[in-house]
């Protein structure tokens, strides 16, 4: 009872004429920041920092988170619209999402993508309000077994996800693996694979990686196709929204299921790029219509959103109670705290009452202020499909290119991304998938860290992964995972013998 | 138009030959000064920095704007790489950690601290020895009796990076003690105190900042600092105790002493002039409560060098870090 109490004076601190104003600037500007590749939530939210200090610190988080939701929902768009995703977890959005807009229903997708992020959030929100000191802990059970597990278990439900045969998706898996293994190795303190290189001091970074693969290798693959640039038919008109809404409550399942992963990922703290791809398989595995994943199932949007969203507003949990942060914007948030004078740890919710419940309240108050400022955008973002390729397809490419070369500053990273490009055309053409590839480029060193930490603290001993409860079970749901397929077949072989 | 032109000409000319004959703390930025961090976002170094931003920026300390820049790729390399490169540009300053010596010690990156033109110490960062509270190590003696009685390589330390100040001071301690811990590296201080409040690890010497809400909290438990004497924060923290009454590791029979530097660096040729404004400009944020406060909140030691002082510190430093290097056998092969 007294939190809901803490709660409504939180409300009461939230909806402030200065806050509220504050919350639809940080709102504006992160979907700003969102919709232009590279810029990202984390260096939006760390260019603005600065500008916060003079305010009152509530103030000051109110803003900046409500600038890390817009970012959140503006990565949607640029993922359904040009298949290129702007941050990690809105690759999953492509799958589904980019079809969608190509048939024409770019707004339906977009809606969807919204609603979905609003949910999951709200579900994430409602979870810490409630249980915030029970699950707060949670993390704590994670060491590197666990954390490897749960990287292990996204790998495998990937596996044979695809309709392209399951050593395909291998295959793409094992070159993302090898591409992110260039860099500093973080175990050793060696570099790797560089060749003296000082460019590739920091190995390949995932966006450059993935606006190649997917932006550049799409346009490609369009000039090829005679430059036809379908979803020019886009409806431009507020009733979309009405009416995919209106087919959003069958969903209810996967949207339930998803803000279970997303809230579990954030929580541990694995983020919101597993979340969002687990999300995505297991949807796929489990819908009705999952064999149509892939084709422009509005059900495929839903999935990774939801998940991603909750897993992203969740991810604030461990940051705020044990100063964890679950995703680098979060990291850039939690700077923002030491310097306001405040220190993230089991005692905030205990001294900082009024901060707390605060961003809290800002929370529920900035997704709903979020999604009622992109869903009235929504026909006019549709609309930009309507723009004829070859207008937009320039405009596209220099958007990649700003994108690339604001990550680090470089022409190398532009020239880079050139390259990948071509990588992805031509794995397009030869029917490799492209996602696990993005999928182990953006995890594949985090689980090798994870790994060899795990074997450094047993000594080399491979028992680590199955030394309790919790750890075996998420190693042998990711084995059930990537076997799944030969289960199932095996199965219903059985079945047939058996009749 | 012309005229204009030749109006700024002459003024420019005007104000270069005044310059000249007022002497020091002529020069000013002209354009945004870029502040490199050489390490990722959230950091310490990091912290620091967009703190600094923040005050520069709140008490109008320049005139240009300072942009914090995060270039933490090759365990700060391409930080350091970029400053060196940026030869004769006073619009570039580098925030740095010990990485400005074991990042090239470690990886064999062409650079150097000679490289670049040293401004000023800001601070120095404390280590503290953490375990948790939990566990039955109330004082130094009984962590070490448990170290030493544990089987080779099964007690586990925590830190931040590889070959880096985390693992300097694990070897130093092993060291002292003659024992044989198991180092496992970690991303980021905060990761690593939390690692070990979850017990997957059995002792961690993070900086204070990262470890004071887990002492507040009741979950972890320090047990000495890595300094000469004790530090100087009386404020009780936790406990009843304050930083001041953390014991220091020597008096305590582990005879280990580390302090990372948190300092300034500009790119290569920088002059006289350029060199004393951001002196000036760092001795002014010093000055401000904010300053003293981020000071406090991290019980930092609060030493502050700046020119031929600053440079002999760093030579004495490069020094000992080489042998440290050499003696836990972190040199890369080239070097």
């Amino acid at each position: 009872m007294e939190e809901l109490a803490n709660l409504f004076h939180g409300f009461a601190v939230a909806l402030q004429p200065y806050n509220i104003m504050l919350m639809i600037i940080g709102i504006t500007l992160g979907v700003v920041i969102g919709v232009l590749p590279g810029l990202g939530g984390a260096n939006g939210v760390a260019i603005l920092l600065p500008l916060t200090f003079s305010m009152p610190p509530t103030s000051a988080i109110i803003m900046l988170s409500c600038i890390y939701w817009g970012a959140l929902f503006g990565g949607a768009i640029t993922s359904i619209l040009f298949n290129i995703p702007g941050e990690p977890w809105s690759v999953a959005t492509t799958f589904d999402g980019y079809p969608m807009a190509q048939q024409g229903r770019p707004g339906e997708a977009l809606t969807a993508a919204f609603t979905s992020s609003f949910v999951g959030a709200l579900f994430a929100v409602i979870m810490i309000t409630l249980v915030a000191p029970l699950v707060a802990g949670f993390a704590l059970r994670f060491g590197p077994a666990e954390k490897f597990a749960v990287y292990f278990l996204a790998f495998c439900s990937f596996v044979g996800l695809s309709k392209e045969p399951p050593f395909k998706t291998i295959a793409a898996m094992m070159m993302g693996f090898a591409l992110a293994a260039v860099g500093l190795d973080s175990i050793t303190g060696q570099l790797r694979l560089t060749f003296g290189s000082t460019e590739l001091l920091n190995g390949f970074d995932f966006l450059i990686a993935v606006i190649g693969l997917f932006g550049i290798g799409e346009i490609l693959l369009t000039m090829e196709e005679g430059l036809a640039f379908r979803g020019g038919n886009a409806s431009i008109n507020l009733r979309v929204v009405l009416q995919t809404w209106r087919e959003l409550p069958a969903y209810w399942m996967t949207s339930l299921r998803s803000c279970l992963i997303g809230c579990w990922m954030g929580i541990t703290p694995a983020g919101a790029t597993p979340a969002s791809f687990m999300s995505y398989g297991i949807a796929k595995r489990l819908a009705r219509r999952g064999n149509n994943f892939g084709k422009g199932e509005i059900e495929g949007v839903i999935a990774p959103e939801t998940a991603a969203h909750a897993a992203g507003t969740a991810a604030l949990l461990p940051m705020l109670s044990l100063g964890v942060p679950g995703s680098p914007t979060a990291a850039v948030l939690l700077g923002g705290l030491l310097i306001w004078g405040l220190q993230p740890g089991p005692m905030l919710f205990v001294e900082q009452k009024e901060f707390v419940w605060g961003l809290i309240a800002s929370m529920y108050l900035g997704n709903l202020a979020g999604l009622i400022v992109v869903l009235t955008c929504v026909p006019l973002f549709a609309a930009i499909l309507r723009v004829p390729f070859g207008i937009i397809a320039p405009l596209i490419l220099v958007l990649c290119a700003i994108g690339a070369y604001s990550v680090h500053n470089s022409t190398f990273d532009v020239m880079l991304m050139l390259v990948f490009g071509v990588l992805g055309y031509l794995l397009k053409k030869c029917n490799y998938p492209l996602a696990p590839l993005v999928l182990a480029i953006v995890l594949g060193d985090k689980a090798e860290e994870a790994f060899r930490q795990s074997l450094l603290g047993s000594q080399g001993s491979l028992g680590v992964f199955f030394s309790n409860g919790l750890v075996s079970t998420i190693m042998a749901l990711g084995l059930v995972a990537l076997f799944w397929s030969a289960i199932q077949e095996g199965y219903s072989r059985l079945r047939m013998s058996m009749a | 138009m012309k005229s204009f032109v030749l109006n700024v000409a002459l003024a420019a000319m005007a104000m270069s030959c005044a310059g000249g004959t007022a002497g020091l703390a002529a020069w000013e930025p002209v354009r945004p000064v870029e502040f490199i961090v050489p390490a990722g976002t959230g950091g310490g170094a990091d912290q620091m920095a967009r703190t600094i931003q923040g005050i520069v920026t709140k008490h109008n300390l320049m005139k240009q704007p300072l942009v914090v820049v995060n270039k933490a790729g090759g365990a700060g390399g391409e930080g350091f790489l970029d400053v060196k490169t940026s030869s004769g540009n006073p619009h570039k300053i580098i925030i740095t950690l010990s990485n400005l010596f074991t990042t090239p010690l470690a990886t064999g990156i062409p650079f150097n601290w000679k490289d670049l033109s040293p401004v000023a110490m800001l601070a120095l960062d404390e280590f503290v020895l953490w375990v948790n509270a939990e566990k039955p190590f109330n004082t130094v003696k009984d962590y070490v009796d448990a170290a030493k009685k544990a089987p080779s390589g099964s007690f586990k330390m925590g830190g931040t990076g590889s070959k880096q100040e985390d693992q300097i001071i694990t070897v130093g301690i092993e060291k002292a003690i003659d024992a044989k811990f198991t180092y496992i590296p970690y991303k980021g201080g905060g990761e690593v105190a939390v690692q070990l409040v979850g017990n997957h690890v059995d002792s961690t010497v993070n900086n204070p900042i990262e470890a004071v809400a887990q002492w507040r909290g009741g979950k972890l438990r320090p047990l000495c600092v890595f300094d000469a004497q004790p530090m100087a924060y009386d404020e009780p923290i936790a406990e009843g105790k304050a930083w001041k009454d953390i014991p220091t590791c020597k008096s305590q029979g582990l005879a280990m002493e580390y302090l990372m530097l948190r300092g300034i660096f500009m790119s290569p040729k920088a002059t006289k002039d350029q060199i004393e404004y951001y002196v000036e400009l760092f001795k002014k944020v010093r000055a401000t409560p904010e300053w003293q406060d981020f000071m406090k909140s991290g019980a930092f030691n609060t030493t502050f060098l700046a020119g031929a002082d600053y440079a002999k510190w760093i030579e004495a430093e490069e020094k000992r870090h080489e042998g440290l290097m050499k003696e836990a056998g972190f040199l890369t092969p080239g070097n």
